[in-house]
């Protein structure tokens, strides 16, 4: 696929690496500075535009005639909206995404749309970034929430300790311990080897556990993979830009939250913005502002400013005074492996959580949701099955029937909003939403040409 | 610098490169002419030497640094200089030193075009095939093609792909991936030389002639199957046939992509590099024929017309073909059309040279200071074709320029040290830097009697002008090899 990537900043860059990493895409990023599109071209096998990106020119030099999406990721969302509308107007590009920040373009009804604004998915990262916090909140315990058809399926990772039921034992025992209800574990990671769960593979203490289940079934099967922590209620945010204030105010009606902020205009604006949150104006890396705000009966830290070695400092100093639970926003991979489940408790990369709801657009065959995972090696799908027995290879037929590719399960089946854990057995149907993990991405092309409708399918 | 990673690479392109044994013997056989022995030896010495070199580094995946680059370039256009030069080796007809076979290899590889040889039109087809396959094969880049054909080397081909084309801004890509650049690039090279070797074909020469010409025609090299060179088959036809892949082949190839891409024409002349290379052209041609005409050097105006059309562009694109004993011309002519070699033709092209933009860009920085110095308050930036020109680029034109002009000094009076006259010394030398191959003097027809050190010396300038001097020369610098 011909791809435009309009902006090559933390997004955009990580963009066009998952994207030039694969062999049918090829993909050009502009951007109006040259050394950052320099130092890209010199790592990824890529093509780089310079110039404003909304500027007609600029489009048709980079290509804009025969791409096949354009992702419109610059800082700001006018020009993300403009490129969109001249990529369409001039070139009918076919898919047309773009980032906007402001929840007030966001929030008006039948602006994008296509003899308005063509743009056909918005995304706003810090939007993903704050329902992901959110979830992982909702699940205290959890290192990964993620969801497939509609938040009726999650994907969740836990790590396993001593003292759940489950651990220690082999996974066909988990009916046995869970009689009433049903789930899949999708993958097994031990010291960062992925292992592919079969019926005697036995869970080890300290495993990273990725499993399937309704979304009302997952507190009991995290109970079995460890003791089970006490909700969340008290809340510390540190850092009140666009993903702080929206996090607080999703979280204020039903948590204790307090939001630390730096400069003292914007958290009188927070404060006047949001009724139940307090706001407090300080350094979130100040252990007397910590201590005074019982840093120790907190259940959870986030640390979500725009500098990531604060949010990494912040988070572990609030560890370190008694905090149960941080988290932090952290952009560099490097940075993740390095304090990731030590220092801090889980690493948020906005850029992980935002390939995915990109990667859904750009994987062929009817691809729901997509999900990169650990650094863009493994991947979650949630793909739709069509066609019938003739033309399709995986309608009408039972899951263990399936040709699929090495490291690869089906976790579950969503059939008219009604959820089925992918057991053997199972015969997939016409229209069923399939959840499929990856352990290795390079099998994604198998995937997508598994859920192809044979061409003489009408 | 990751040794494995180089050597992984190094070996793969060796084993590649052995593949062009194949089709001279598959021609000797055709033409029963004995050397087919010489050919499959190579082949296996080639082969077995790459696979020996690949061998120990094969499960070495790592990607390559813009360092490693340069290295795998140099190396390899070293390396293949001499496998190049077995088969001649080898071979028993033509009998020569490795010296010679080792200045004949790496003057086909390069596009230069100088000869060793003598009496060519005695020697075994596939030899003489052969000579003209590796004047195609360096024309575009032997590594370009391998960035196409071979999808292993990732994103490492992008560090290869730099190293080897030719111009001041190798960014500009036509396709976002690599290979598809150099598959694109190939393509149209491909095409043609097919068109050419039609033409040729058409115009009287027999089938091996037209596309051992088209071979070096539209690499830019200057081989011939003949010791009269295109002067041989005395036809204007087939000299103007010449003119016209020769020019065309000077073009920036990204511009004839765009024109198979988008079947126009127009972007030629809004490129500012192509309409300096016309005027260039235009000038030059109208210089020679002028100045043939009015000393009367041939009796009928046709043959001043045609030759010096021929000569001039043969000369200027650094081809290097003969029609005419150009450095018998009267005047300022012979010495004038190796200056132009110096300029040569468009980047991207298949030419040797300065090449036509850097000239440009050293032009417009001359009539810069100029403007500063009448207006010394003005904010003067380099612009080209309406765009401002990175200073860094203006930076790397000048140091090439530069090192280009120092480089030539010393390798003159190294050739002069060894015994040669000035014009010899002189023309030797830019004809091997300039990959042009005939050069004056002594060495107006073939570079057999000047002394194996001289030979040395030129075989390294024909590398360096090949490989646009920096990929050569940051390897023989020590930082180059600190950790």
């Amino acid at each position: 696929m011909k791809i435009l990537i309009l902006g090559a900043g933390q997004v955009g860059s990580t963009v066009a690496q998952h994207l030039a990493r694969e062999e049918a895409n090829e993909v050009t990023v502009v951007d109006i500075d040259a050394e950052r599109l320099q130092e890209m071209q010199d790592r990824l096998d890529i093509r780089t535009i310079r110039g404003p990106a909304s500027h007609p020119d600029v489009l048709a030099r980079a290509g804009a005639d025969d791409a096949e999406m354009i992702i419109a990721l610059t800082d700001s969302d006018e020009t993300n909206m403009v490129a969109c509308q001249v990529a369409y107007t001039l070139h009918h590009t076919p898919t047309k995404i773009a980032r906007i920040r402001a929840t007030e373009y966001v929030q008006v009804k039948d602006l994008f749309v296509q003899d308005a604004i063509p743009v056909d998915v918005v995304i706003s990262p810090e939007k993903l970034v704050m329902d992901y916090i959110r979830r992982l909140i909702q699940y205290p315990g959890a290192l990964q929430v993620l969801d497939f058809a509609d938040g009726r399926v999650r994907l969740v990772a836990v790590r396993a300790y001593y003292g759940g039921p489950l651990v220690g034992q082999e996974l066909r025992n988990i009916r046995e311990h869970l009689p009433n209800l049903d789930a899949r574990v999708a993958a097994i990671y031990r010291q960062g080897e992925a292992i592919i769960p079969e019926g005697d593979t036995v869970i080890d203490a300290d495993d990273e556990v990725f499993f399937i289940a309704a979304r009302e079934d997952i507190r009991q099967v995290m109970s079995e993979l460890r003791k089970l922590d006490r909700p969340a209620r008290r809340v510390i945010i540190a850092g009140g830009g666009n993903i702080g204030e929206r996090l607080a105010a999703a979280l204020e009606e039903t948590h204790n939250v307090k939001l630390i902020e730096r400069d003292k205009g914007r958290a009188r604006k927070l404060s006047e913005r949001l009724d139940k949150t307090i706001v407090l104006h300080g350094d979130a890396a100040d252990e007397e502002l910590l201590r005074d705000e019982n840093i120790e009966h907190v259940d959870v830290f986030c640390g979500v400013t725009n500098a990531e070695e604060a949010n990494i400092l912040s988070s572990m100093l609030a560890k370190h005074l008694g905090a149960r639970k941080t988290m932090a926003l952290i952009n560099r991979p490097s940075y993740v492996d390095l304090v990731q489940s030590g220092a801090i408790d889980i690493a948020i990369s906005p850029q992980q959580i935002t390939i995915g709801s990109l990667l859904t657009h750009i994987r062929r065959g009817d691809v729901v949701a997509v999900h990169s995972l650990r650094r863009g090696a493994a991947e979650a799908i949630e793909a739709v099955a069509h066609g019938d027995e003739r033309t399709s290879e995986v309608v009408g037929k039972k899951i263990e029937d399936i040709a699929l590719p090495p490291g690869t399960t089906i976790g579950a089946v969503v059939r008219d909003k009604q959820v089925i854990m992918g057991h053997r057995d199972i015969v997939i149907e016409a229209e069923d939403h399939v959840i499929l993990f990856l352990v290795d991405r390079k099998y994604v092309p198998d995937v997508e040409r598994l859920f192809q409708v044979d061409v003489t399918f009408i | 610098m990751h040794v494995k990673v180089i050597q992984r690479v190094l070996g793969l392109l060796l084993m590649a490169f052995s593949l062009s044994m194949l089709p001279p013997i598959g021609v000797s056989f055709w033409y029963d002419d004995g050397s087919a022995l010489a050919f499959i030896a190579a082949f296996f010495i080639v082969v077995s030497l790459g696979f020996v070199v690949w061998l120990p580094a094969r499960h070495d995946h790592r990607e390559m640094r813009a360092r490693d680059g340069f290295l795998v370039v140099a190396a390899f256009w070293t390396v293949l200089g001499m496998a190049g030069a077995v088969p001649f080796m080898l071979s028993e007809n033509p009998d020569i030193s490795f010296t010679d076979a080792a200045f004949e290899a790496v003057s086909g590889l390069t596009t230069t075009g100088s000869t060793i040889l003598v009496g060519l039109d005695g020697m075994p087809e596939s030899i003489l095939y052969y000579r003209q396959q590796l004047q195609w094969l360096g024309g575009m880049g032997i590594i370009v093609l391998a960035i196409a054909v071979l999808p292993m080397l990732g994103v490492g081909g992008m560090q290869l792909f730099r190293a080897e084309i030719t111009g001041p801004m190798k960014e500009t890509r036509i396709t976002p991936r690599i290979a598809e650049t150099a598959k694109g690039l190939w393509y149209i090279y491909l095409g043609l030389t097919i068109a050419c070797a039609m033409a040729y074909w058409l115009a009287g020469m027999r089938p091996f002639d037209a596309i051992g010409h088209a071979y070096s025609t539209v690499g830019i090299g200057g081989f011939s199957t003949y010791d009269a060179s295109i002067g041989h088959f005395d036809s204007h036809a087939i000299e103007l046939i010449a003119v016209v892949f020769m020019l065309i082949a000077g073009i920036n190839f990204a511009l004839h992509f765009v024109t198979v891409r988008r079947q126009m024409v127009g972007h030629y002349f809004q490129d500012p590099e192509f309409r300096t290379y016309a005027l260039i052209q235009t000038i030059l041609i109208s210089a020679v024929v002028v100045y043939l005409l009015f000393t009367r050097v041939y009796d009928s105006g046709t043959d001043a017309f045609v030759k010096g059309i021929f000569q001039a562009v043969s000369i200027s694109t650094t081809t290097g073909f003969a029609s005419a004993n150009f450095s018998a011309w009267p005047g300022f002519l012979p010495v004038l059309l190796v200056f132009s070699s110096f300029i040569g033709a468009c980047a991207a092209s298949t030419s040797g040279g300065i090449k036509v933009i850097r000239m440009r860009l050293l032009a417009s920085q001359g009539a810069r200071e100029i403007n500063r110095l009448v207006h010394p308050n003005a904010e003067i930036p380099a612009k080209l074709g309406g765009r401002i020109i990175p200073q860094r680029v203006l930076d790397s034109v000048w140091a090439f320029f530069s090192v280009y002009v120092a480089l030539f000094v010393t390798m003159m009076l190294i050739l002069m040290a060894t015994g040669l006259d000035q014009v010899t010394a002189f023309s030797a030398v830019a004809a091997a830097l300039n990959n042009l191959g005939p050069g004056l003097g002594e060495v107006a027809a073939n570079f057999q009697g000047l002394n194996d050190l001289s030979k040395w010396v030129l075989i390294f300038a024909m590398l360096l002008g090949r490989l646009e001097i920096f990929t050569l020369l940051v390897i023989l610098t020590p930082a180059f090899w600190q950790r």
